[in-house]
């Protein structure tokens, strides 16, 4: 969690300007991403955190730079291809009809799929993996709108997790989530950093995850990238008072030695 | 260190255990064993009401005699009149209820179907100005299905455009703009049916409200292979359909190639429909009613919908079929007018229904 890793760059962007018709949503960043860290996307609303994430999935062509995964342009990789090396878990996930949470994990293989092939024992095991992961195997024959708004979040990163991904992109990862399941879920995606070398962005609007479990923060503000580094250099409390606006405290956590965030308003 | 403690799980082996529940999941995802064992009890149910469409009807024939003696009345009534039209009925209800599959999976909405989307009544619309132009100039027979394939295309198209602002696709607005584009072309259906000889008006009203009356072989062929081509498309787009089912952006991002797919069931649906309407006119809620209960009881993965909705479709537009024409023989109902009785008040039982459950169909 401290060392900078020495690891492959695998997913690396220059210089993206990228936007909605007339609006410039992020101009001029830069960033790589490495197997195995775990890299936060912080800023205010608007930043074009979203965005960021979008350009890095491939989702979304920027007017301006590039995206190279492992060196080579995205817009090269076939659709497929891609979802075998990236996984995306958006902000808001909605099912349409009655599928069941393990339906939906198992569509996480379908990357890995031939045309008109049922998923094999070994996707299968694959999917139970992952759900067990996240705590979800009792959910497995329930239907995904039974579930709370935390629960479909974690079938939604197990589905990730079934795509057995290099690269895994998570858009507000603790949305929704309790105390005790955002603990859970950075504790996973550590472990997977670890093990498995998965390389993981996430946007996060709660610094304190960010700078607890990230090995390194971007912080943006107005498509701008205005610091990067480990979280201790980049949440300071300078940075972020310039970049969110108000005051905030910044300290340590007692417990972890992390940095923490606390709004502290002016009055 | 409290905090932490409280919920890290410590860390997991890298070989998890065999995951002790595998058996028991079997009902909870699709596998080739549910598969096959479905289609086998849907086919044999389908192909025992398909042989009791050919046996009943508004005259009693023999089965065995008329397979026995080819110069028997039994023989002709059964190879000439009540299978083609018995076949006929199997074809039409499959591909309207792949159609309305499809059509559902592709703007993630259980009330999407042909009819609803203004699709049919589009190619109803190019089929009665083929009919007309058929009967007036002697044109060719194949114009009418030709016509209405390409009035359905053209409709499907106009409605996704049409509901589609700011690329983003509101199935409420599409719904609507169905609902809208469907009353307009029945209007023109009108319009054109006013403006022309009226000694049309007879068979052009019957055959809007959905008849299956004395079709040849020749027909049955044709709409035969076009269904077929039609499901083995959509077949092959299945799993695709079930991404689709998460969003367009989720699809994408599990290497769907959404513009691609959406294309596809354009354009297998439009030829479907286009078919169907062409020979049957245009024939209510079986797009609706087939997949929604098959949804209920065999849970929505579209690579076993698919398939099981052609069966279920055939099935359920015989059985309508033999009802419209025993119930007032030997006068006859429009089989649309049937399936729309029988359709519009299961389908609120429905409705409402999946409402108490709170869970989206």
């Amino acid at each position: 969690m401290t060392e900078t890793h020495p690891a492959a760059v695998v997913l690396s962007a220059r210089e993206l300007v990228a936007g909605y018709g007339t609006f410039t949503a992020l101009s001029g960043v830069s960033l790589e991403l490495r197997a195995g860290e775990l890299l936060a996307i912080v800023g205010p609303n608007g930043a074009g955190k979203s965005t960021l994430l979008r350009l890095l999935a491939g989702t979304m062509q920027p007017w301006r730079g590039a995206v190279e995964l492992r060196g080579r342009a995205i817009a090269s990789y076939e659709r497929r291809e891609l979802a075998r090396n990236i996984a995306t878990v958006a902000q808001e996930n909605s099912v349409a009809f009655g599928f069941t949470v393990l339906e939906v994990v198992l569509m996480g293989r379908a990357p890995h799929l031939g045309p008109f092939h049922l998923e094999s024992a070994r996707d299968l095991e694959i999917a139970c993996e992952a759900l067990d992961r996240f705590d979800l195997l009792g959910f497995a024959e329930r239907r995904i709108q039974e579930l709370s708004g935390g629960e479909r979040k974690r079938v939604f990163l197990a589905r990730a997790l079934a795509q057995e991904p290099a690269i895994a992109l998570l858009d507000e990862p603790t949305a929704f989530l309790d105390l005790r399941h955002i603990a859970e879920i950075f504790d996973r995606m550590r472990e997977l950093c670890a093990r498995r070398q998965m390389a993981v962005a996430a946007t996060l609007h709660d610094l304190n995850v960010a700078a607890q479990w990230s090995d390194r923060v971007i912080l943006l503000k107005h498509g701008h990238l205005a610091a990067a580094g480990r979280p201790e250099e980049v949440l300071t409390a300078d940075n972020l008072r310039a970049v969110y606006e108000t005051d905030l405290y910044v300290g340590r956590n007692p417990a972890t030695g992390a940095v923490a965030v606390l709004p502290a308003p002016s009055r | 260190m409290n905090a932490v403690k409280l919920s890290a799980g410590g860390p997991l082996p890298e070989a998890p255990a065999p995951v002790p529940a595998l058996k028991d999941l079997t009902r909870a995802h699709l596998t080739r064993r549910r598969v096959a064992a479905t289609l086998a009890i849907l086919t044999a149910a389908t192909a025992v009401i398909l042989i009791a469409g050919c046996a009943a009807g508004s005259v009693h024939i023999s089965l065995m005699r008329a397979v026995t003696d080819a110069a028997s009345p039994d023989h002709a009534i059964l190879f000439v009149a009540r299978m083609p039209r018995v076949m006929l009925g199997a074809i039409v209800g499959g591909m309207l209820a792949v159609v309305g599959a499809a059509l559902q999976a592709l703007v993630r909405n259980p009330l999407a179907e042909g009819g609803i989307l203004g699709i049919s009544g589009g190619g109803a619309l190019g089929a009665v100005v083929a009919l007309i132009v058929t009967w007036r100039w002697a044109a060719s027979a194949e114009l009418v299905p030709l016509c209405a394939f390409l009035a359905a295309l053209g409709s499907t198209v106009l409605v996704y455009r049409l509901a589609e602002l700011r690329g983003q696709l509101e199935p409420f607005t599409l719904l609507l703009m169905g609902v809208i584009l469907n009353a307009f072309w029945s209007a023109a259906i009108m319009l054109v049916n006013s403006v022309v000889n009226f000694y049309f008006m007879h068979s052009i009203v019957f055959w809007l409200m959905g008849s299956l009356e004395s079709p040849s072989w020749r027909e049955v062929v044709l709409v035969g292979s076009l269904g077929l081509a039609g499901l083995m498309v959509l077949l092959g787009g299945a799993r695709d359909m079930n991404l689709l089912s998460l969003g367009d952006e989720a699809a994408a991002e599990l290497g769907v190639d959404v513009g691609r797919l959406r294309r596809t069931i354009f354009i297998a649906t439009s030829v479907m429909v286009g078919a169907a309407v062409s020979v049957s006119g245009i024939i209510a809620f079986v797009g609706l009613i087939v997949p929604h209960v098959l949804r209920l009881t065999l849970g929505s993965d579209h690579r076993l919908l698919i398939p099981a909705s052609m069966l279920g479709g055939a099935a359920f537009l015989v059985l309508s079929d033999l009802a419209a024409r025993t119930v007032i023989a030997p006068a006859e109902i429009p089989v649309g007018a049937i399936t729309a009785l029988c359709g519009g008040p299961f389908f609120v039982y429905m409705l409402r229904r999946e409402g108490r459950k709170a869970i989206p169909l």
